[in-house]
């Protein structure tokens, strides 16, 4: 419904155009005819606008609620870590001796250091915390069935792959807990029958805890995972929006035609 | 039925009849570009993969350090008794990481009871401060004559071996040897629960007795006597 607006005063009011007199076009107007113009000429080119009709205009069922937004608030949650870490890695010195000090001198003397740090670290906290509940939805929404189950494997993968990061991350500020906890976790890791001892050896970079163990950990932590983990945000996001969302399980199935026999 | 005719559905491109085919011949142009273009590409691709997994794995997994002896002071600073802890650097080139503390005490002929295995003549023995739980640092606790485990509570008593608590196996211990009037620390060993060496020593948690000798391999990073 549309308001009607308050009258104006008649000094205010917009004066009808004399005959013959051209329009004069307002800058606005040509802003926003650039504007206009230049998403013609790459749509014109790419055939996006397709892409993101598709991708934003989805239909949801009926029920979606609160529950719906774990995974973007996952997705958010990746986005921050990602953007903090990358600046967190101009500062940062992946080595065993200077490792401590830098990771020292970012929270104590750079600008907005100790908050971009907070971020990371706390943020990682809130993703796990975020990637399990959004699985449990799904879980217990049952929109794991058919047709999505890839959805929920890719998604597994997924949870394994912040997981690793969570891990490798714990390492790098390279104090006593993150060294014990290193040292326990790849412990851990060399307890798998047979091939326990050389991942173990894998992880480490050798038999002990060397110099390149922290430069691996690292190279994995903001490299090697985050790769893996935006191709399969990528394909997560896809399916989603190719198989589109489940309704709840309390939502009753209903029919266009109402007639009983359509209910199933 | 090469006499002209031509059948489509002939594996023989003789007999479909294209330009250039010889007798026998049942590869395609087509075909045989297409196999040549994607083994090239995967070529390409191993070419950079196979080396890279090279660089990352190899010498993690196969470079044996050398190995190194580290003098801790002369054989009348240790005791029969007690242990006297000394520092040793583990691993060269990174600090204060690398640096670990072994408690030495001089060799007892009542509680250390199997006999020096031929070729050793150890006066010393040397153990490692790395639990066998999952590899955090004992602290020996001259009251109770026991290691202590700060982590999950594991206990080993005079000799390392367990007392209680959740490791695997006695506590590593280091080879010694005299030299020049100065007890030298080398390279770490792993022993089981009849104190068997284990010169390729164990990650902790690793299992040494029965099936667990096997299950957990010795490994090629590790430093060769």
């Amino acid at each position: 419904m549309k308001l009607p607006l308050p009258p104006l005063p008649s000094a205010l009011q917009p004066k009808p155009k004399r005959p013959g007199e051209e329009e004069r076009v307002k800058p606005l107007d040509q802003v926003k005819e650039a504007g206009i113009g230049t998403v013609d000429w790459i749509d014109e080119r790419t055939s996006l606008s397709g892409a993101l009709r598709w991708t934003m205009f989805r239909k949801v069922p009926k029920g979606t609620n609160w529950f719906y937004t774990l995974g973007s608030a996952t997705l958010f949650a990746f986005l921050s870590q990602a953007v903090t870490g990358v600046f967190l890695a101009m500062y940062y010195t992946p080595s065993p001796v200077e490792a401590y000090e830098s990771a020292r001198h970012i929270t104590n003397d750079v600008f907005l250091g100790e908050f971009v740090r907070g971020m990371h670290k706390w943020g990682s906290t809130v993703m796990v915390i975020l990637i399990f509940l959004h699985m449990g939805r799904v879980f217990f929404f049952g929109a794991y069935k058919y047709p999505r189950e890839l959805s929920w494997l890719t998604g597994c993968v997924l949870v394994i792959l912040t997981m690793v990061m969570a891990l490798t991350g714990y390492l790098l500020p390279f104090d006593q807990r993150s060294y014990w906890a290193t040292i326990v976790a790849v412990n851990i890791t060399g307890t798998g029958p047979f091939v326990g001892p050389f991942l173990a050896d894998f992880m480490r970079g050798g038999a002990a805890f060397g110099a390149t163990t922290l430069s691996r950990f690292y190279a994995i932590h903001m490299l090697l995972v985050p790769g893996g983990i935006i191709a399969l945000i990528g394909a997560h996001l896809y399916l989603v929006a190719r198989l589109g969302t489940t309704a709840p399980p309390w939502m009753k199935p209903s029919s266009d035609t109402g007639h009983l026999e359509d209910r199933v | 039925m090469a006499d002209g005719r031509i059948d489509p559905e002939s594996k023989y491109t003789l007999d479909r009849g294209m330009p250039g085919a010889f007798e026998g011949e049942t590869v395609t142009r087509r075909r045989f570009m297409n196999v040549a273009a994607q083994g090239a590409g995967a070529v390409a691709v191993a070419a950079f993969v196979l080396p890279a997994l090279g660089f990352a794995a190899g010498s993690a997994l196969f470079e044996r350090p050398p190995v190194t002896w580290q003098a801790i002071g002369p054989p009348d600073d240790f005791r029969k008794d007690t242990y006297i802890p000394r520092v040793i650097t583990e691993t060269p080139g990174i600090g204060e990481v690398g640096k670990t503390t072994v408690y030495v005490r001089r060799r007892d002929d009542a509680i250390d009871a199997p006999p020096n295995p031929p070729g050793y003549d150890e006066q010393i023995i040397a153990i490692s401060t790395r639990c066998m739980h999952l590899g955090c640092p004992v602290r020996y606790v001259e009251a109770s004559q026991r290691f202590i485990c700060p982590c999950h509570g594991g206990v080993y008593d005079f000799r390392g071996f367990v007392d209680g608590g959740p490791p695997v196996r006695p506590l590593d211990r280091f080879y010694t040897r005299i030299r020049s009037g100065q007890v030298e620390i080398g390279p770490r060993y792993s022993v089981n629960s009849e104190f068997r060496r284990f010169p390729s020593y164990r990650d902790p948690a690793q299992d040494l007795d029965g099936i667990g000798q096997y299950i957990y391999p010795g490994r090629f990073s590790t430093p060769k006597q």
